[in-house]
């Protein structure tokens, strides 16, 4: 079968081809079609598909369904890997049972990222985890079957590495198609904990275990097709990898040059022996990747033993901020083989940015503005979601901005090292995910901010999806409706009010009020995003 | 011939998903190679957006380079007017004459006036307006767009395949309005 398909949803189709039941993650932009589209046909192919409330939560969500026997995939934002990075290492030490195929998306340029411009990576290395990176749908659909069967056949996790370009890209896609069973199978945990609990001293056999292991994908992926070649006698040649591979094939064809390409699939364990075997006829390597020069090091490294005379090439012609295009690698081939390339100059054209704004009748617009009036000398952490447009005019009331969850944390360290008034804020999808430790924390060790949670009823920013105060799974299941304001009076808030923020001279006289106390409070405005509810009523 | 390489561009909200949607699947049918590059998240909470399309005997990068563009196909003037920065010799803009104004723009007027600098290569049409007007629904706005790319050879794609596509596309509830759009584009 062929069909165009963007790139996460060629992931979702290899997951149902390779017999996946257990999906989990946590939403982000680019990868969060991932578990939203999947959610709308999982039923039909016997795939449980949920949101966990954080990337951690995800994980391990899926290890305990891998453990059970069940094959599993799990996708988050770069971002998400750091949170979940504490189960991520042991995992790496245990090994699955189920197979388990992780995708992890960057986002070079920061499209739809703020916080970082993280290069993930790094995490393959330190973790020990076997990385494949494709370089556009197709290669997302083969390299996830083939994840599947890697991990299936080493029991280990396997991640995905993604960029943007390659999860948000779209071309005819050739698949499978698998017909499945529509019910979901249950998996039987057989108990192990020789081999699933990492507790010393079998952490340090475990980790010898995983070393030796990882030598082993090692040698298969000396032979995999997806370390592939292009071969040309030119003394010239270029190692990429990822969405990178297609701009080198596209500035080959503009400088009219044929040179020869090792286009690495594997991320983690390198082909060392195919490296050095690739660089051992070259006089000069250009290698092409995006931000930090990962690829760069290793073959350094390897070029000391195999060819002393080889000129390397990286990161000294390629930017190490923002993603790659033809151009750029133009201008860094024409630099080593002498042909000339003029780059096209943009023109200059004066017009204003046009930032992200909040929508027509979002409840926000009650908030900000108001905040702003009764508190001009307040300091705001804001957090990460659409509320953090309050960065941008007409507000501009956002002092810092960190990570989820990060809005309370510090607000309450400014609250303790200063006589100053702290607004914290906060969506409320982000306080499920990582609000509730800060404000333990704030009524723990007794400092004062004013926490603004806005519970738009929705995890809104990443495009709607589902969280624990709506009472709806994603798989659209009723469950339990989780109550914020009860969260808070359980971890010690004494001071708390819950409206509607058009009611604005209630949010108005509650914020001065609150502003005078002496212990942590908080205000829940509660109202549905504007977009939800027109969505709603259209259906 | 060369891959034909096309620039969407609008605000955040315009429909410029569905408007890719529709072009890669025209590609398709015409039995062309055809990659394309679209951004979600922030920017489409009313920033400006932008996507890349690619199509012709075998495309690799999914991205337009500067200057390359055959086509910028623009729902929003002034997103126009700020893509034309990256215009070629050879690049066509066909641009929707509607405004979504922000604090600081110029006026309608002024960025009309500059796109005019593009002389034969520019192409103003009222497909907002139209749209509202005849069909009382300005979101389908994109498919017009379509009908005049395709009538006015804008870009290497039938009528056939571009009505094929859209039934290929579009859910069959807003179908009849669609093609409706797309032939009043086409000048129908
Ligand atoms: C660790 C991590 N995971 C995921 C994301 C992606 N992300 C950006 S905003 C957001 C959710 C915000 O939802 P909410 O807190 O409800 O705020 P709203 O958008 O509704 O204002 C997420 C998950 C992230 N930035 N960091």
């Amino acid at each position: 079968m062929k069909k165009i398909l963007l790139g996460n949803n060629a992931i979702i189709q290899a997951a149902i081809d390779s017999g996946v039941s257990y999906v989990s993650g946590y939403p982000g932009c680019p990868s969060a079609e991932i578990g939203d589209d999947f959610a709308k046909i999982a039923a039909q192919n016997g795939v449980y598909v949920e949101w966990a409330t954080n990337e951690k939560v995800g994980l391990e969500s899926a290890i305990g369904a891998s453990f059970s026997g069940l094959k599993t995939l799990v996708s988050m934002k770069s971002f998400g890997i750091n949170v979940c990075s504490d189960s991520l290492l042991p995992l790496a030490y245990t090994g699955t049972k189920g197979a388990m195929v992780i995708v992890i998306a960057d986002d070079p340029s920061c499209w739809s990222s703020a916080q970082t411009e993280q290069n993930t990576r790094i995490y393959s290395q330190f973790g020990h985890i076997p990385t494949l990176e494709p370089a556009d749908p197709q290669e997302c659909y083969d390299f996830t079957k083939l994840g599947f069967e890697i991990s299936e056949k080493f029991n280990t996790p396997v991640i995905l590495h993604t960029t943007t370009r390659v999860n948000h890209q779209k071309m005819p896609v050739t698949f499978e198609d698998v017909k499945k069973n529509a019910e979901f199978k249950k998996g039987q945990f057989e108990k192990n904990p020789y081999q699933f609990a990492t507790m010393p001293p079998r952490t340090m056999e475990m980790k010898k275990e995983l070393l030796d292991k990882i030598k082993k994908i090692q040698i298969f992926a000396e032979k995999s097709k997806i370390n592939l070649i292009d071969s040309s006698k030119n003394k010239v040649g270029v190692i990429t990898s990822g969405v990178s591979y297609l701009h080198v094939k596209e500035a080959l064809e503009v400088l009219k040059l044929d040179l020869p390409i090792l286009k690495l699939g594997f991320f983690y364990p390198l082909p060392e022996d195919k490296i050095k075997k690739f660089i051992h006829p070259l006089k000069k390597l250009l290698v092409v990747e995006e931000l930090d020069g990962y690829i760069e090091r290793e073959v350094n490294v390897l070029a000391k033993i195999e060819n002393l005379k080889l000129q390397i090439f990286g990161k000294n012609v390629l930017p190490i901020i923002g993603e790659l295009n033809t151009e750029k690698v133009c201008v860094a081939l024409a630099k080593i083989t002498g042909k000339k390339f003029l780059e096209f100059k943009v023109k200059k054209i004066d017009l204003p940015r046009r930032t992200a704004r909040l929508c027509e009748g979002c409840p926000y617009w009650y908030v900000f503005p108001t905040l702003k009036r009764v508190a001009p000398n307040a300091i705001f952490t804001g957090d990460i979601g659409c509320n953090m447009i309050a960065g941008f005019a007409p507000h501009n009331i956002q002092d810092t901005l960190f990570s989820m969850g990060a809005s309370l944390g510090i607000g309450h360290g400014v609250s303790k090292s200063t006589n100053q008034k702290v607004i914290s804020i906060m969506g409320d999808g982000t306080f499920f995910h990582a609000g509730i430790s800060p404000l333990l924390n704030a009524v723990y060790n007794k400092s004062k901010p004013l926490m603004v949670i806005l519970d738009n009823r929705i995890t809104a920013m990443t495009g709607h999806q589902p969280n624990p105060g709506m009472g709806k799974t994603l798989m659209g299941e009723d469950t339990t409706q989780v109550s914020i304001e009860e969260i808070a009076k359980a971890c010690g808030v004494k001071h708390i009010k819950v409206l509607d923020p058009i009611s604005i001279k209630e949010l108005e006289s509650t914020v001065k009020e609150f502003l005078e106390k002496d212990e942590i409070s908080l205000i829940i405005c509660k109202r549905i995003c504007a977009l939800l509810e027109r969505r709603q009523k259209k259906s | 011939m060369e891959n034909f390489n096309l620039i969407l561009t609008g605000v955040g909200g315009q429909g410029i998903i569905t408007l890719l949607q529709v072009i890669d699947e025209a590609a398709v049918v015409e039995g062309y190679d055809v990659k394309s590059s679209e951004l979600h998240g922030l920017s489409q909470r009313g920033g400006s957006v932008e996507a890349h399309i690619r199509f012709g005997k075998k495309v690799f990068s999914p991205m337009v380079s500067n200057g390359q563009a055959d086509l910028i196909l623009a729902l929003e003037a002034m997103e126009g007017l700020r893509e034309s920065a990256k215009a070629g010799k050879q690049t066509r803009l066909l641009v929707n004459n509607y405004i979504l104004p922000i604090p600081g723009a110029p006026t309608k007027e002024e960025i009309i006036k500059q796109l005019r600098g593009f002389k034969s290569n520019f192409y103003l049409v009222p497909a907002s307006e139209d749209c509202k007007e005849k069909l009382q629904n300005e979101v389908v706005c994109t498919l017009y767009m379509v009908g005049h790319a395709v009538a006015n050879k804008l870009m290497p794609i039938k009528k056939e395949s571009a009505l094929t596509a859209i039934k290929n596309v579009i859910p069959e509830k807003y179908l009849e309005l669609n093609i409706k759009a797309f032939n009043l584009g086409y000048g129908e």
